[in-house]
């Protein structure tokens, strides 16, 4: 059970929705203990929001009777479940060693000057959050990158100006 | 026993544990870091890397981590092993690459357990220059500071909080090389037990924000052993001075007691003696206006008394040598107890039970032990929180049990955690409201005192049936059962209780004992909690019937006109009318204190005493355990131990005192085994205060005089406020700070113990005084709490805060910012009706006094729990049965700081 101490400055959490709670719940058949869904609902959650705000890792933390402490333990521990905001697009960058032989450096840099942002940034325009991954598992296909759901391969400058174009206009 | 070879030599072992336990019990040196005595191994550190050999034929060897390898029968292993050091001095260096290496600055410098491993590792010179890791640091609150950049990640700070104290806001976040230990957010550390991560993180992560306040270096602070006055368990506990101030408290270890840990009222709530509230000069107060006495004049008053009849009202929270000085001044029949008549009641009813041959009053380290625990209408958390802690581990020997099944040694926490997941011993908590403890209990009952002595004898008539019968309402029926079929099978069963139940609830705890008692050889363990530091003592030392009452009645008749009170602020005990009231009409009230209350406002004679730290004396704890509180620092006001003022005879010393209270009170004999044997000494020289590296004491004073005082001389103690003398190096009898060469952390009290975790060598754990006596036979009948003869109005309970009950360590400035104002809690329906809000205040019953709605989900409807601050409520003035009427503010604002774990969330 989490208790708390009274601070009128507190966060509070806010409401899970509907469909979040369904597939949460649909979760908590799979496992014969709560708490072993609290990454499942974090995942579920930022399917749903883009992100993890501090109000949804309350209302997870309560839902699931995890302390926050705890909840942001398991939160914090992965690198894809984002506690910050983040662009409309991720591009998960693999900068592993075989991604790097096929000068995924180059192609890092292209898309800092395209879009002027570093590892962990977002543009300006709220289009694109750059995260480096450390693999991708694609190697043959190297230098590889993620966008959302979708793998890009073999990527070149041309390439990347054409993804960036297409995402933007999605 | 096994015999294990350590570089050649071969030593006898208890194979059930680990060898770097085993290492360090047999004195070796062996670094580690995640490993503790009591919360076992997790093998995360990689310090204590050692080789172990195959066989005599084994040259190669393998290496492995001592604190995840059993001490098994014939095994050889090398700590010397020239790969074994290397390994250990990279480890060390790898797990430093981000340290800032600021110990200058670093309030962990001297007693940080990571200077002492790294010396001992060999890992002198720092290579790695490249940018290292830093981290925000969060508030905490007002009791640690927070340095995540110094963090090694042992793990060892969210293991105690989490697993051991069972705290919830602080974990491990993030990973590898970012991780980090912090709570979610900024906040008060919420858990009872915060302050024991000083002493865990082996290094500065956590530290010391009273401390910190006026820091010293450790081997800069004068210390003795002392016993913390915070509430009636007695930890053991090492106060520090510095400059006439004291500046800290740490853990004593004490292997009956409180071992490792204390609670943060006990570490934190020390700084009443600093008070500007303190009384320093004795006075003599005419129509509100006072004049000061000398020593002798003082005297002479108290010999007046002695020979004029004169009342005396003793203290719980005075030593025992006050209240027998006090009681030989004015004789046993004018000695009373200055304790309410209900109060009384149960410490006279606790003595009594203690003495009988079927119950055993089990010691903190004894309630570890139990695997099944009921808890009656006691919150155990608030009123002697090192209990708490410990239930906490008892509630663990299910897992114990399982792992023992498997085979799993119970020093793998992690495997034994792992297995036995939230499967707990059975802990059922039948209490006026949610406690602190709810979340290991396997039953709560939460219910008025009427309803719950009711189940109590329900227990007990349903564990013998020989037992007074008693009918729980139906729908509580199968917990009854269910609560006394765990009882009856558990191999350790456990019942507390205390007075907050009142002596009632007591008789109901006794009858479920006995009826327990009735199918074993053995004494059952009850636990009864006392309210103060030395209640027991005082209960031992007043007649029957001796109560405040009786005090206060004999002089509302008149009967008497001089009384005599001894550090007790009397409108604590009774209703404040009635206090009031008797002091009016006394003609001469003496008061001898050390720090203002409202009774020393009364006073006619003020008389200054001195603080727990400044001066030798005993207490007698809940079990009965006598402890010698050691003088730390000298008080420099008129101030003396309050015995001293009250004895007539000059030459008295403490130990002469002790020794005659023990010859001449009932009960107290063998309370001179408390005191430390004196030829033990070598060449009769005293045991020094200060440490071998104590600084500056000769520019001390230089602002005053360059030339150097003498240092003050104790003619009583067998210890001296100087660094000359031989200090009890590995002799605990009179451990002040533990050091040892190497060891300069509080790690270096395996040093001091026969083995990890055992007894003290040649310490002393106090002396139990409650003699077993001849059994009294039967049950206690069943004297029910009378039923409320009409519904409305709610049936009113007291709630306990451990920050705020306690008298003096409220007066402490850290222990304040976490107290809150007076509150009431009530069910949701109860307010609802009432339309009553979170955070209202209201008038309760038709007293002038408020407090704040706290609308609580688990309190039963009907019920109500008042928590009356620092006696800003009269709770004697008040009703059983009490209204509420808003008074139209809302102070939700008091209520900051409160900790509950079933608030009522609506509109809030």
């Amino acid at each position: 059970m989490n208790s708390e101490v009274i601070a009128s400055n507190a966060k509070r959490p806010r409401k899970l929705s509907t469909e979040e709670i369904a597939e949460i719940e649909h979760e908590l058949t799979l496992y014969p203990d709560k708490r072993a869904v609290g990454l499942e609902a974090l995942k579920i959650v930022q399917k749903h929001q883009g992100w993890v705000s501090d109000e949804s890792l309350l209302a997870i933390s309560k839902y699931l009777d995890i302390s926050p402490s705890d909840l942001e333990g398991v939160a914090t521990f992965f690198n894809l479940v984002y506690r910050q905001p983040v662009g409309r697009n991720v591009m998960l960058f693999c900068n592993s060693v075989s991604c790097w032989i096929m000068g995924c450096e180059g192609i890092k840099q292209h898309i800092k000057d395209k879009l002027e942002i570093e590892f962990g940034e977002t543009s300006a325009d709220g289009d694109f959050t750059l995260i480096p991954v450390p693999c991708l598992g694609d190697c043959d296909r190297a230098p590889v990158m993620m966008v959302g759901s979708d793998l890009h391969r073999n990527l070149t400058p041309e390439k990347i100006n054409k993804i960036i174009l297409d995402y933007r206009n999605k | 026993m096994a015999k294990i070879v350590i570089d050649g030599k071969t030593y006898e072992v208890n194979p059930a544990n680990n060898l770097l336990q085993e290492c360090l019990s047999q004195g070796l040196d062996l670094p580690y870091f995640c490993w503790h005595p009591c919360m076992g191994s997790v093998g995360a550190c990689r310090q204590c890397a050692v080789k172990q050999f195959r066989n005599a034929e084994d040259t190669k060897g393998a290496l492995v981590m001592a604190c995840m390898t059993p001490a098994n029968d014939g095994a050889i292993i090398s700590i010397e092993d020239p790969q074994a050091q290397k390994f250990r001095a990279q480890v060390i260096e790898s797990l430093m690459i981000s340290h800032p290496h600021d110990c200058p600055v670093c309030e962990e410098g001297g007693e940080c357990h990571l200077q002492d491993m790294t010396q001992m590792s060999g890992h002198n010179y720092r290579r790695y220059d490249k940018k290292k890791v830093t981290h925000n640091n969060q508030y905490l609150g007002p009791f640690i500071n927070h340095e995540m950049n110094r963090c090694i990640t042992c793990y060892r700070c969210v293991r105690f909080y989490d697993d051991y104290a069972g705290g919830t806001d602080l974990s491990a976040q993030a990973s590898h090389h970012h991780v980090y230990f912090g709570r979610h957010e900024e906040g008060v550390l919420e858990s009872e037990f915060s302050g024991n991560l000083v002493e865990v993180c082996p290094t500065g992560v956590f530290t010391d924000k009273v401390f910190s306040e006026h820091y010293s270096r450790k081997w800069d602070l004068q210390t003795a052993p002392s016993v913390c006055v915070g509430c009636a368990v007695g930890c053991n506990t090492t106060p520090g001075e510095r400059y006439g101030s004291l500046r800290r408290i740490v853990n004593r270890y004490n292997s009956e007691v409180n071992g490792y840990f204390l609670c943060d009222r006990g570490r934190f709530g020390f700084e009443f003696v600093n008070s500007d509230e303190r009384i320093r000069e004795a006075q003599h107060v005419v129509n509100g206006s006072s004049s000061p006495l000398t020593d002798a004049q003082v005297k002479s008053v108290f010999a007046e008394l002695k020979s004029a009849q004169a009342i005396g009202i003793g203290s719980p929270r005075a030593s025992n040598e006050a209240n027998y000085a006090l009681r030989c001044l004015v004789g046993e029949e004018n000695f009373y107890a200055g304790m309410s008549a209900a109060e009384f009641d149960c410490v006279q009813l606790h003595i009594q039970l203690a003495r009988d041959p079927a119950f055993h009053i089990p010691s903190v380290r004894e309630i570890e032990q139990a695997d099944a625990v009921l808890i009656l209408g006691e919150d155990v958390t608030n009123v002697a929180p090192r209990i708490a802690l410990a239930l906490r581990q008892s509630v663990r020997n299910k897992a114990k049990e399982l792992a023992a099944a498997c085979k799993i040694p119970q020093w793998q926490d992690a495997a034994v955690r792992e297995l036995a997941q939230r499967q707990n011993s059975p802990l059922c908590v039948l209490s006026p409201y949610a406690t602190r403890l709810d979340d290991i209990a396997s039953d709560c009952v939460i219910d008025s005192y009427a309803v719950l002595t009711n189940v109590a004898y329900a227990i007990a008539s349903a564990i013998a049936p020989a037992a007074p019968e008693a009918k729980p309402a139906r729908e509580r029926a199968e917990l009854v059962q269910r609560v006394a079929a765990q009882l009856l099978s558990a191999r350790r069963p456990l019942i507390i209780a205390g007075s907050s139940g009142g002596a009632v609830m007591l008789r109901a705890a006794a009858n479920i004992a006995k009826a327990l008692q009735g199918s074993r050889h053995s004494p059952v363990d009850l636990c009864i909690l006392a309210q103060e530091v030395n209640s027991v003592g005082l209960g031992m030392l007043a007649g029957s019937g001796q109560n405040l009452s009786a005090a206060l009645a004999r002089i509302a008749r008149g009967a008497e006109s001089r009384a005599i009170v001894l550090e007790n602020d009397l409108f604590l005990r009774a209703e404040h009318g009635a206090v009031a009231a008797a002091i009016d009409k006394l003609e001469q009230l003496v008061v001898v204190d050390h720090i203002a209350t409202a009774t020393t406002q009364r006073a006619d004679y003020l008389v200054p005493s001195t603080a727990f730290s400044e001066h030798e004396a005993t207490y007698i704890n809940y079990e009965g355990r006598a402890q010698l509180s050691y003088q730390v620092n000298r008080c420099h006001s008129q101030a003396q131990p309050a015995w001293r003022w009250l004895h007539t005879q000059s030459d008295m010393h403490v130990a002469n005192l002790v020794d005659r209270c023990a010859a001449e009170a009932a009960g107290f004999a063998g309370l001179q085994a408390v005191l430390p044997d004196t030829s033990q000494f070598i060449a009769g020289m005293k045991i020094p205060r200060q440490s071998h590296r104590y600084s500056g004491r000769t520019a001390m004073k230089a602002n005053l005089n360059v030339h150097e005082p003498k240092q003050a001389v104790d003619t009583e103690s067998p210890m001296a406020f100087s660094m000359e003398g031989i200090p009890s190096q590995k002799n605990a009898s009179i451990l002040g700070a533990a050091w040892a060469p190497q060891w300069n952390s509080n790690q270096s009290i395996s040093k001091f113990q026969a083995e990890v975790n055992g007894e003290l060598k040649q310490g002393s754990v106090g002396a139990l005084l409650l003699q077993k006596q001849a059994a009294s036979g039967g049950f206690f009948s069943h004297d029910l709490l009378a039923r409320p003869a009409s519904n409305d109005g709610l049936q009113l309970a007291i709630a306990y805060q451990i920050f705020g009950s306690d008298e003096l360590s409220a007066r402490s400035p850290a222990i304040r910012e976490r107290m809150t104002a007076p509150y009431i809690s009530l069910s949701p329906a109860d307010a609802r009706s009432r339309g009553l809000a979170q955070g209202d205040e209201v008038a309760i019953a038709d007293t002038k006094f408020t407090a704040t709605v706290c609308i609580r989900s688990r309190m039963q409807d009907g019920t109500a729990a008042l928590y009356c601050g620092a006696n800003e409520i009269d709770q004697f003035s008040l009703p059983t049965q009490v209204e509420l009427s808003k008074t139209g503010f809302n102070s939700a604002r008091g209520m900051r700081g409160l900790i509950v774990s079933d608030l009522h969330e609506e509109g809030y």
